[in-house]
């Protein structure tokens, strides 16, 4: 992690720091951070937690404006968690901010000292899935939404650009409960226009189609839409849903693309075990089945490599995921 | 030994930053301060040289602050255990130098690690084990300074105090400084010889850049009995490299410069046809 706006008490010969290695304005960790410094003021009941990493997490931004509701644990997540829990019963918000993979680490304190007393506390975790890159698979969380969906009554969160990060940070922040959102590591494509709002719970069509139906978040989302492109060249019109919100999943939209279409392909940063894929299959299962292809992680950890050889690699990209159209709407004529 | 202890540290630290700057990104703080700390152990210390590296009686070592393992990958080549080349694969797809260490791509890192805290205690199941097994040989883990915030490296240190693992020895890199700003600024770890002496410990204090220090503190490791052993080595965090010394702006994970790669260089006294080697990626 790199951090640029930090005062160096030390320092006495560095001239300039290093170069920012992924933290352009357009990462969703950036955006998050920022958008927390424009929420403080109409929101003075929140505070940040972090377990130094803000630099890596977006919220140096906001430690710089508002040091006093900043709060530093150093390297020990699983106190941040459950401190975080305690903080939040005399009233006030805590933002708790680390990188995905220590989400899990302090899994079992989010559990019992956040979701069990129903804290109001908001998990936002940077740097998920492969998209963390060459750091390697130690730091790439490929289990986060599976594990944090498994606990009663957390809401999961995975935006897919910055806009709806910044939407979705003050969603979280009106909904009373606690809330684990993914942000992410790399510059981050453009994908909903400025009419666009977040709704907690509500999955959105970004791109209409009557063959099959992707259901993504986070990074994949800008990927369904590559494929949704090259279907569309190849004569196959796909609809693409940002299911920002996984749990609890939009399960009313997707029963109205079972009725409407009705074969699904799932794509997630994620292992295909636990994640959206399976809240899709375990909602549509009780409502509509009908056949579905998971475009994920296959099971397996990742490894270091940049963000786009690795989804090359693990066949999260575009064409991937327009081949796993194909088979299902195979499976679907099929019957 | 061809080389002496300060050149084979030096070439740790010129051959860690090549690689970080092959790599795009990696942590150099960390690894030029515990450069002269593996120096010593992977030449001086570890019993694995006087047999294969996969003997079960081999001295196990683990990089516990996993993000300076280019300085280990660095040391592990200037021992022999990898090809000199393989360094500027580091972090790449398909290498075996993976951006934190990976046992199953690299044995001889003993566990995988990248998230603070975990090595100790693996590295403590491995000296309970061998103890168990009745083998003499003896676990060495290195640990940051900020990752003794870790609740699990008290954990771990009462466990190991409790079962007198005199088989252990820790050493912590103390370069005072963490992600962001100095240990103290973040959550202070004074008093710290008195924490580890608490949790039933035997701690020796010393220059973590002085070999001869270093060679006195080992061999009292290996005299101590009924209790492990950690040395608390004072570093300079960015040692050797003017720039980086003492500046937290180069801890995290960086992508360097040519610029940056050449003045480091010269700062540690590399030649001047080397650098250009070391830029190209051919040296
Ligand atoms: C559990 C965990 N939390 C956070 C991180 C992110 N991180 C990587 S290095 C680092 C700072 C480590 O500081 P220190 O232990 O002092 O290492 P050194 O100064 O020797 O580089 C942090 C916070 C991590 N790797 N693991
Ligand atoms: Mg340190």
């Amino acid at each position: 992690m790199v951090q640029s706006d930090k005062k160096v008490t030390t320092d006495k010969t560095n001239k300039s720091g290093p170069a920012l290695i992924g933290t352009s304005g357009d990462s969703l960790r950036e955006a998050f951070g920022k958008v927390l410094v424009n929420l403080a003021e109409r929101y003075p009941n929140f505070v940040v937690f972090d377990a130094d990493i803000a630099g890596g997490t977006g919220t140096h931004h906001f430690r710089k404006a508002y040091p006093e509701r900043f709060f530093q644990f150093g390297i020990a997540e699983q106190n941040m968690m459950a401190v975080a829990g305690g903080f939040a019963s005399t009233g006030v918000v805590p933002f708790v901010t680390t990188f995905a993979v220590f989400c899990l680490r302090a899994l079992e304190q989010a559990r019992l000292s956040i979701a069990y007393p129903r804290r109001n506390v908001k998990i936002v975790a940077s740097h998920p899935g492969l998209d963390v890159g060459p750091d390697g698979a130690s730091a790439q969380a490929l289990e986060d939404i599976a594990a944090y969906r498994a606990i009663p009554g957390m809401v999961v969160v995975s935006p897919a650009d910055p806009l709806e990060v910044e939407q979705a940070t003050e969603a979280i922040l009106n909904y009373e409960g606690p809330v684990y959102m993914r942000t992410g590591r790399s510059p981050a494509r453009r994908i909903v226009g400025p009419d666009y709002r977040f709704e907690l719970g509500k999955g959105r069509i970004v791109h209409e189609g009557s063959d099959v139906t992707i259901v993504v978040c986070g990074v994949e989302v800008a990927r369904a839409l590559d494929a949704a492109q090259q279907l569309a060249q190849e004569g196959i019109s796909a609809r693409v849903v940002n299911m920002s919100t996984i749990k609890p999943i939009d399960t009313e939209l997707l029963v109205r693309c079972a009725k409407e279409i009705g074969c699904f392909v799932t794509a997630e940063d994620h292992n295909i075990y636990g994640g959206l894929g399976s809240a899709v299959a375990e909602a549509l299962a009780q409502t509509n089945p009908c056949p579905i292809e998971f475009v994920g992680v296959r099971d397996v950890f990742g490894e270091s490599g940049e963000p786009d050889e690795l989804a090359e690699k693990y066949e999260l990209t575009g064409p991937s995921i327009a081949a796993a159209a194909k088979r299902v709407m195979e499976r679907k004529r099929r019957g | 030994m061809l080389k002496t202890l300060a050149a084979l540290a030096n070439a740790i630290r010129r051959e860690s930053l090549a690689a970080i700057y092959a790599a795009g990104s990696g942590h150099p703080g960390g690894s030029l301060s515990s450069a002269d700390l593996l120096a010593y152990l992977w030449v001086k210390e570890l019993r694995w040289h006087s047999g294969n590296p996969g003997d079960f009686e081999r001295d196990r070592f683990v990089l516990s602050k996993g993000h300076a393992c280019p300085a280990l990958y660095a040391a592990v080549a200037e021992v022999g255990l990898i090809p000199h080349r393989m360094l500027l694969t580091l972090r790449k797809l398909g290498s075996p130098l993976q951006g934190h260490p990976h046992v199953l791509d690299t044995p001889w890192v003993e566990t995988s690690t990248g998230s603070l805290g975990q090595g100790f205690s693996a590295a403590i199941g491995m000296a309970l084990g061998l103890r168990y097994k009745g083998s003499p040989a003896r676990v060495y883990v290195m640990l940051g300074d900020g990752e003794l915030q870790e609740g699990e490296v008290w954990e771990g240190a009462m466990c190991a105090g409790h079962y007198k693992l005199d088989n252990l020895c820790g050493i912590v890199d103390y370069n005072k400084m963490q992600s962001d700003d100095l240990n103290e600024n973040i959550m202070g770890l004074e008093p710290l010889r008195a924490k580890w002496e608490a949790f039933r410990w035997h701690v020796i204090e010393i220059n973590g850049h002085d070999f001869e220090e270093m060679s006195a503190a080992f061999a009292e490791a290996r005299r101590t009995k009924e209790k492990p052993t950690i040395i608390i080595a004072h570093t300079v965090k960015g040692k050797g490299v003017s720039f980086m010394e003492g500046s937290p702006l180069w801890h995290g994970s960086v992508k360097l410069r040519d610029e940056e790669l050449v003045q480091a260089l010269r700062d540690l006294g590399t030649p001047e046809d080397e650098i250009v080697r070391y830029l190209d990626g051919t040296i």
